[in-house]
């Protein structure tokens, strides 16, 4: 335990202590801000719930990109920098130092997300919006960042490079996001097994609309247990390559 | 005390080391000596617990490594040829964080880093960003990283490497301290360097141990192979009559020529190095370097393959 908190204490750290954590981060409430004032919120009178749901779906798009971009780096930036023989020479097991560099894409991930929360409070201000809600829509973003990072620290812990590793992540992404599409043109049993791979559509939308969806929350656990679990397996086969 | 046993090493087809045994006593320094592709780096890696062997056996201080990796990793230390450091951390918040990560408690660590920053030479630098250091100081932070847990075995791959003299000089009066704290294995292809810091050499070729000693022991019976370059000082003209007037002579060419700086490659015939000195100096020339024509790593290995010594 000891050993998770400390590597995920240095790579959270590592997040601040150059540029890239700020640039991502300032990215994303730009981004976020400029799809909420445009879309979200609108020219025309909207029910506060429709604005609010509206948010969590621009939301989910940025947060997606975001956990991405700041997971590539995890292990395909110590890669290259000859740093992972730290870790590969330390008394921790691979558990650990995959719990642990997930703990600090996670908590990065936490931090800009809750940094958005200004926006749903204006909307409760000024309109009309229950708690629940909101609540919901975070905790709906929160296991999507979870799934996308557990993706994320998976496709960093293969390539050699970030942009590598962020191109990895990105197409295992894509293809969850359009699981629902394949599902459409499948017939069943397949037809279930795809549509509920689907990253967004089937299991988002719930928590965009206030409801928490046991099904989905389990969804967003098993694909981070499953990416973990290939990490430390990949982890463990670098030793005897 | 390190023991190894019939450690071998594939890369899918390719073997990389063959079967290699040997004993290393505690606080020794033992060089490992090779080409490049000798299998120094794989045998490396795999005793500071990055690699697992195809098949063989090593134990620290009686303790299987592959048994018990957790343990075991704290009793090793390992600097890689690109010391592994994190640059945009200060060298104390570093070997901090490292030292966190062997297991070592947080209360004792300040005064840890102060006793490994002196026996490294980095006191004065420890709360300097990583990356504003020069490359020499930079290795020191890497052998910092590999003690500050006292472990009981430290791999060194290649410490020198990229180093200025001076440098080396000073890595080298590091490398010949830490002895009084673990046992040291220190890798490198320069046979001079390997000499001057370590008790004992393990000379490696195609992934098989091929001399086991000390330097005396690895060049005793090493026969010079008589052939010179030599750099003389003096004009090109009476060089030719210098030459051939030296009666045991094989051959001589000259290789390069400077002004009156002479570049000549010679085979003695015998090992005349002193009669051939005198022999020139007294004909009017300025000797200003005689060197074995081969590099003596490439010598010593024709020698020690030619003769299966093993």
């Amino acid at each position: 335990m000891k050993g998770i908190l400390l590597i995920a204490g240095r790579d959270l750290r590592a997040y601040f202590d150059t540029a890239w954590g700020y640039v991502v981060t300032a990215a994303l409430l730009l981004v976020n801000g400029l799809l909420f004032n445009a879309f979200a919120m609108g020219s025309t009178a909207r029910y506060s719930s429709d604005v609010i749901e509206d948010f969590f779906y621009y939301s989910s798009g940025t947060v997606m990109i975001a956990a991405i971009i700041l997971t590539m780096r995890l292990f395909a930036e110590e890669r290259s920098q000859g740093t992972l023989v730290l870790l590969d020479t330390a008394p921790a097991s691979d558990l650990s130092i995959v719990i642990g560099k997930y703990l600090a894409g996670m908590s990065m991930m936490a931090i800009t997300v809750g940094l958005t929360i200004y926006m749903p409070l204006l909307v409760m201000v000024n309109g009309k919006v229950s708690v629940g809600h909101i609540c919901s829509g975070y905790l709906g973003l929160l296991l999507l960042a979870s799934a996308v990072v557990a993706i994320g620290t998976w496709g960093s812990s293969l390539a050699k490079t970030q942009y590598v590793a962020g191109a990895v992540a990105g197409f295992v992404v894509v293809v969850l996001l359009l699981a629902w599409l394949l599902a459409k043109v499948s017939d069943p049993p397949f037809k279930d097994v795809v549509s509920y791979l689907s990253l967004f559509d089937r299991h988002f939308q719930p928590f965009m609309r206030g409801r928490i969806n046991t099904e989905s929350v389990l969804f967003y656990a098993s694909i981070t247990f499953a990416f973990l679990f290939l990490t430390v397996r990949g982890l463990e086969g670098r030793r005897w390559k | 005390m390190i023991e190894v046993v019939g450690l071998t090493r594939y890369y899918g087809d390719l073997k990389a080391i063959d079967g290699l045994s040997f004993k290393i006593a505690s606080n020794e320094i033992v060089g490992f000596l090779g080409l490049n592709g000798a299998g120094k780096s794989t045998t490396l890696r795999i005793l500071a617990g990055i690699l697992l062997p195809t098949a063989g056996v090593v134990r620290i201080n009686g303790q299987d490594m592959f048994d018990a990796p957790i343990e075991t990793r704290k009793k090793t230390g390992f600097l890689p040829e690109v010391p592994p450091l994190h640059k945009e951390m200060t060298a104390r918040t570093f070997l901090h964080y490292v030292g966190r990560l062997r297991g070592v408690s947080a209360d004792a660590l300040p005064g840890i880093i102060e006793d490994v920053a002196k026996r490294t030479s980095v006191d004065r630098v420890l709360d300097q960003v990583i990356g504003t250091l020069s490359w020499g100081y930079q290795k020191r932070v890497g052998i910092a990283q590999a003690i500050i847990h006292n472990p009981t075995l430290v791999v060194l791959d290649e410490p020198i490497a990229g180093l200025d003299p001076k440098q080396i000089v000073e890595i080298r009066d590091v490398i010949v301290r830490l002895k009084e704290h673990c046992t040291v294995l220190v890798s490198s292809h320069i046979l001079s360097e390997i000499s001057q810091t370590c008790d004992r050499i393990l000379l490696l070729h195609q992934g098989r141990i091929v001399a086991d000693g000390s330097e005396e022991i690895l060049t005793g019976g090493f026969q010079f192979n008589h052939k010179v370059v030599m750099t003389l000082r003096g004009p090109r003209e009476k060089l030719d009559p210098v030459m051939n007037g030296f009666p045991s002579l094989q051959g001589w060419r000259l290789t390069e020529a400077h002004d009156d700086l002479l570049h000549v490659w010679i085979d003695l015939g015998g090992d005349h190095r002193e009669a051939l000195v005198k022999h020139v100096v007294d004909s009017g020339f300025g000797v200003r370097r005689i060197d074995a024509a081969e590099a003596e790593l490439e010598q010593l290995f024709v020698h020690l393959t030619r003769e299966g010594r093993s």
